[in-house]
């Protein structure tokens, strides 16, 4: 364990040399989580900028067992490192599906853990986090606990969407949604602007899923037009999962073919392409998951990566905000044409979950400088709305602007040094938001 | 349902080779050093969708113990379709340079014992006329080579007796499959820096899995390494012998 490795996050920046410690069992990862000083787990590496990042990184693969699945009452106990997709192969044919996921399949069930991660059913089923049942934990005392919203509650709350930071999460126990089919019912609406979008929202908000492509580029009367896509699990249709990946992206391509003019082409085809009002039956899979059909996209947008900006603004003003984040973002002609548009529910009593009531909005920027001028001034302005950036997605955010849009970050410091993680677990992005 | 034994059932080429017979529902026994790991494992197969898993714990270079192990995965599985042997260590070749007790200590582990074992299955499948034998032996067995000599005479040896076994056993009609792997990324090679050779274990047990159901013989996984090793071989002792390949 004596060479450095480069890792770094889904988006390729920023990069770092690491010592990665492989436990392969329990016993393993209990011994390097107590030898090493500073330790930070790291499963798929999927988080988007530095969150992942550590001197010192204890990889979770080879803790990916599953424990225990009760397919009566759809409780599952897995291992930390097991991967989403690992469980939707085996939950799925049985009726039992994800009661939350991300984008993509393959994160981990303690990575969807640390960042409370979210998904297109948000707004009634809020996050991650809010379906966990309890938490194995090794702490930086030394200690193996286990966490639920009954026992150690204060640990149980800093660690979902705690980005790793308050111990080494060792398996989980999640309670599953039944579905009837692995179909899903889906709507397309189209919208010709922002407000015609968040009106889309407003009036399908008991649609079991909804989210939005937006097109970042688009100006002026038809700015932020979206295509909305709503979703129900369907009664009928069989319980199947076809987890094969399709393609894969060799090799980084380069950066250059991503640029204004092939993005705006792509958008306006996307745009028009897109048929109002229609309903269609899809597979799982490519519902939730579009982009995991192709292996390392993240490739496309060359060697020095990308950063992603999510952020959500708060409901009241929210639609105008929108719009002026919009204007910023098509003025500087630099979004890509992976952006996506959400109304979110209500938060939770998580200290550092990102999901707040109101709009998010996600999008990549291919990594320069210009570009990282343009996130940091999208920065500003989101927290001068009063909304806030999306940790898992962040790899440049200042300090000042996470202490005042994480208001709970003294409360989660606070259980960190209670429970011996303040200096024991830390990453390159704790340690630039200034945490211990 | 096939009836399967593992053994070496923790190394990571078995557990991921597990993982696939678990999901098409076989019925696995797995035969381990370690039985906190071993149960880890059973539990994962058995949610993963085996149709039973039963476990058994021993050191396999205890060779006085292969019969019974046998006659305990027999009992279990009510009769053995195909056994799989995936255990083994990586040598660490500099200290057995100045052991001789090193060496042979892993001559016995990745040789002697696989072929203690392997005696004792080909007389139980020829007296019942079926079943599936396969081996992982390595790459390194091709040709020996200073960095890894010790391991790679072993595996040479596996190769060798799997060679002779396949002729023996085919009129029973009992297949007996050689897997080389080359360079896999689990934990017996956490400490080597990986480049673009390395193969998951997850990828490599496809190939295997495969490789046993179409029954074929000597089969480098991944297939590139065929390449590799045939250019390996061929290239005169007297040129091998001042490179460091």
């Amino acid at each position: 364990m004596t060479k450095l490795t480069k890792i770094y996050g889904w988006g390729r920046y920023p990069q770092q040399d690491a010592y990665l410690h492989t436990p392969t069992s329990f016993t393993s990862l209990e011994f390097i989580a107590k030898q090493k000083n500073s330790v930070l787990a790291r499963g798929m590496g999927r988080s988007y900028g530095d969150s992942a990042n550590a001197l010192n990184v204890l990889q979770t693969t080879y803790i990916n067992h599953f424990i225990e699945f009760d397919e009566a009452t759809g409780k599952l106990t897995a291992e930390a490192g097991i991967t989403l997709r690992e469980i939707l192969e085996v939950i799925v044919p049985s009726g039992w599906f994800l009661p939350v996921t991300p984008g993509t399949s393959y994160v981990t069930l303690g990575g969807a853990i640390a960042s409370d991660v979210h998904g297109k059913n948000h707004h009634s089923a809020g996050t991650f986090g809010q379906h966990v049942k309890s938490l194995r934990m090794v702490l930086g005392t030394g200690e193996v606990v286990t966490a639920s919203p009954q026992h150690h509650a204060d640990l149980f709350h800093a660690t979902c969407g705690g980005m790793g930071l308050t111990g080494i999460i060792v398996n989980a126990t999640i309670q599953l949604l039944p579905i009837g089919s692995s179909l899903i019912s889906q709507k397309t609406i189209k919208a010709n602007c922002i407000e015609a979008a968040c009106e889309v929202f407003e009036i399908n908000n008991d649609a079991t899923y909804s989210v939005a492509w937006i097109d970042c580029l688009s100006e002026g009367k038809s700015l932020g037009r979206s295509v909305i896509m709503l979703g129900e699990h369907a009664e009928q249709g069989g319980l199947n999962i076809d987890i094969r990946q399709k393609v894969s992206v060799p090799f980084s391509t380069p950066s250059a073919l991503l640029n204004s003019l092939t993005v705006k082409a792509f958008n306006a085809a996307y745009w028009h392409k897109s048929r109002q009002n229609l309903s269609q039956t899809v597979t799982l899979m490519p519902y939730f998951y579009p982009l995991d059909a192709i292996g390392e996209w993240n490739r496309l947008y060359g060697k020095k990566g990308f950063v992603q900006f999510q952020c959500v603004v708060p409901k009241l003003d929210g639609v105008a905000n929108m719009r002026k984040l919009l204007t910023e973002i098509s003025n500087s002609g630099e979004g890509s044409f992976l952006a996506v548009l959400k109304q979110f529910g209500t938060g939770n009593e998580n200290l550092l979950s990102f999901p707040i009531e109101g709009y998010t909005l996600a999008l990549d920027f291919k990594a320069s400088e210009t570009a990282i001028k343009t996130v940091k001034k999208l920065e500003d302005m989101v927290v001068d709305m009063g909304g806030r950036l999306y940790l898992t997605k962040d790899a440049v955010m200042h300090e000042s602007t996470f202490k005042a849009t994480y208001p709970n970050w003294e409360k989660f410091e606070a259980v960190r040094a209670q429970y011996g993680a303040a200096g024991k677990f830390s990453s390159a992005q704790s340690k630039r938001l200034g945490l211990a | 349902m096939k009836k399967i034994l593992i053994i070496g059932a923790t190394s990571a080429i078995a557990e991921q080779c597990a993982r696939i017979w678990a999901a098409r529902g076989d019925a696995l026994h797995l035969v381990a050093r370690n039985e906190q790991h071993v149960q880890v494992i059973a539990s994962d197969l058995k949610v993963r969708g085996a149709s039973e898993v039963t476990t058994y714990c021993t050191d396999l270079n205890g060779m006085d113990k292969h019969e019974e192990l046998l006659d305990f995965a027999d009992d279990a599985l009510e009769g053995v379709d195909i056994v799989l042997i995936a255990h083994g260590t990586l040598s660490n070749q500099k200290s057995c340079e100045l052991s001789v007790h090193e060496t042979l200590a892993e001559i016995q582990t990745n040789a002697l014992s696989t072929i203690s074992l392997l005696t004792l299955i080909a007389n139980r499948f020829e007296a019942k006329k079926s079943g599936t034998i396969c081996v992982i032996s390595s790459v390194a067995g091709d040709r020996g080579r200073a960095s890894n000599y010790v391991y790679g005479s072993a595996k040479a040896m596996v190769t060798a007796f799997t060679s002779g076994l396949r002729q023996r056993l085919y009129k029973s009609n009992i297949t007996v499959v050689t897997i080389k792997p080359g360079f896999v990324d689990t934990p017996m090679t956490s400490d080597f820096k990986k480049g673009f050779l390395w193969a998951k274990p997850n990828v490599v047990s496809k190939t295997i899995i495969k490789v046993i159901d179409a029954k074929r013989a000597e089969v480098y996984v991944p297939s590139f390494w065929r390449a590799i090793m045939w250019l390996i071989s061929i290239i005169p002792n007297n040129i091998f012998k001042r490179t460091s390949l």
